[in-house]
């Protein structure tokens, strides 16, 4: 579980996140959803440590990040794992070492166990024929399910998830979705991802926290944005009129 | 404002080399890397430095000859300036500014893209520092660079003796009299001095601007052009400083 108290965080004049408290759950997909510049991103990035917030404390199961030692927050981080909005595989590398390097780089194992577990994951996520390959001769799909076999190779306590579906067609994004809901549940993973994909909202937003400049505005289930009469949220989520039929319909079904 | 800048960047860059120092990589990893540096950096850039060394030194030898022109002047000097020009300046420094431009652009375009598709952000999530992940291993590696310039010395001279003895300037016996004559041993630790503190200007300058780039792909290339304009300048100045401290009385 990781807890998030009171979160400020500014660049220049700009004040960015203002005083966001909420709580990621484990075993749940937590999506932060928002508009381009509400501040998902800064607030990812300040969950990751790559921005520290002016206010506030961010808490990975009662350890408050703030206050953990150097060695600590390397600790930490290794039970961390991250999918990039592009994916961020490792260029010279192969599918299978790109996979295996957290475990080569943070584990004392065997060359054979790290294969079997690279395989195992391949597996996980049906990577097929794809071990030798380097990342630029693999579709955007397969580098997404590389990225997330990357991040789960090392038996990650925490899954972060930038745009996952970013640069995919519908029909892959929601497998990608799907393998992220299931490796969740799995493994008892808490995962965050930072979306504007309303398809993923739908799909696997088994916990949803809504940005609105800096704000947090609303936060549900898949199911309460259904009912719930908070504007922000209805303007957002019902921008286009196929979501708007959808409400309609939902709501007179009920 | 300019000269906060320029001092605001040289404080960086010796900071980033500090931390090019902290919590090394695990060695079994960077005994891999640091092999694949080598490939990349000192064998890739053999063929080019021994290409431009040969000719560069039958070139130094053609042109010494040419201006030859008085009788009384005697022929082995061909073979002695060749000698000085090729220890003393065209192998460390000229081969310096050109590897700064192959080398380096290398390097800052390598790091560069690195940044620009979250690779540098994936290894710091990890817990791996990306400094000394990415800047070390070449660091190490350039060590072996005093062999690419003892290399190039060797060819630099073999190809003044050959465009000298072949074009008919000069006999093989006066070239090789030139080579002997006034050779003082400490030009070659002078040479190799200036050439270690190269190495490591080609090995961090352009990784400080690949590593601390922004923005996209034509912005690598941008960085590409600047880190080699400051590489060159860097051994330049350095180049000055070391001949002045090292070889005057």
């Amino acid at each position: 579980m990781i807890t998030i108290k009171d979160i400020e965080k500014s660049f220049g004049d700009s004040k960015v996140l203002k005083g966001i408290s909420t709580v990621f759950e484990t075993g749940k997909t937590n999506l932060i959803i928002g508009q381009s510049g509400s501040g998902k991103t800064v607030l990812l990035k300040s969950l990751l440590g790559i921005h520290t917030p002016d206010k506030g404390t961010i808490s990975f199961d009662g350890r408050i990040y703030s206050e953990l030692s150097d060695d600590d927050r390397r600790e930490l981080r290794t039970e961390i794992g991250m999918v990039f909005q592009g994916s961020a595989l490792f260029d010279s590398m192969t599918v299978e070492e790109n996979i295996g390097f957290p475990l080569k780089m943070f584990t004392n194992k065997s060359d054979a166990e790290i294969s079997e577990r690279v395989n195992f994951v391949i597996n996980r996520v049906q990577l097929i024929n794809a071990n030798q390959k380097k990342p630029s001769e693999i579709s955007g799909g397969m580098q997404k399910r590389v990225a997330i076999a990357r991040a789960i190779v090392n038996n990650p306590k925490y899954l972060f998830c930038d745009e996952p579906n970013s640069g995919l067609d519908p029909k892959t994004a929601i497998v990608i979705d799907n393998l992220i809901q299931e490796i969740t549940a799995e493994y008892n993973i808490t995962t965050v991802i930072n979306t504007h994909d309303m398809n993923s909202v739908m799909e696997i937003g088994e916990r949803i926290i809504f940005l609105k400049e800096g704000v947090l505005a609303w936060e549900g289930t898949k199911k309460d944005i259904f009912k719930t009469d908070n504007e922000a949220i209805v303007d957002f989520v019902y921008s286009s009129e196929l979501f708007k039929k959808i409400r309609k319909a939902q709501n007179k079904g009920e | 404002m300019m000269l906060l800048r320029y001092l605001s960047q040289i404080g960086k860059y010796f900071l980033m080399i500090k931390e090019v120092f902290k919590k090394p990589t695990k060695w079994s990893a960077m005994r891999v890397l640091i092999f694949k540096e080598i490939d990349d950096l000192i064998i890739g850039s053999l063929g080019i430095v021994a290409f431009i060394s040969f000719f560069v030194g039958g070139v130094v030898s053609i042109q010494t000859a040419l201006n030859l022109t008085n009788p009384l002047i005697p022929k082995y000097l061909i073979g002695f300036a060749t000698r000085q020009s090729v220890i003393l300046e065209f192998a460390p420094t000229f081969i310096s500014i050109i590897m700064a431009g192959k080398m380096g652009s290398f390097i800052t375009s390598s790091i560069g893209s690195m940044r620009v598709t979250e690779q540098i952000d994936a290894l710091e999530v990890m817990g791996v520092n990306s400094l000394n992940y990415l800047v070390f291993p070449k660091l190490i590696a350039l060590l072996l660079y005093p062999f690419v310039i003892g290399i190039s010395m060797f060819l630099g001279i073999l190809g003044g003796w050959m465009a000298g003895v072949y074009g008919g300037f000069t006999s093989s016996d006066e070239f090789i009299q030139g080579l002997q004559t006034e050779f003082i041993p400490f030009h070659i630790a002078y040479a190799f001095i200036k050439t270690i503190i190269f190495a490591l200007l080609l090995a961090t300058i352009p990784s400080f601007h690949g590593y601390y780039m922004k923005g996209g792909a034509l912005e690598v290339g941008k960085a590409s052009t600047v880190a080699f304009v400051w590489t060159s300048v860097a051994i330049i100045l350095t180049n000055y400083i070391l001949t002045q401290l090292l070889l005057s009385k």
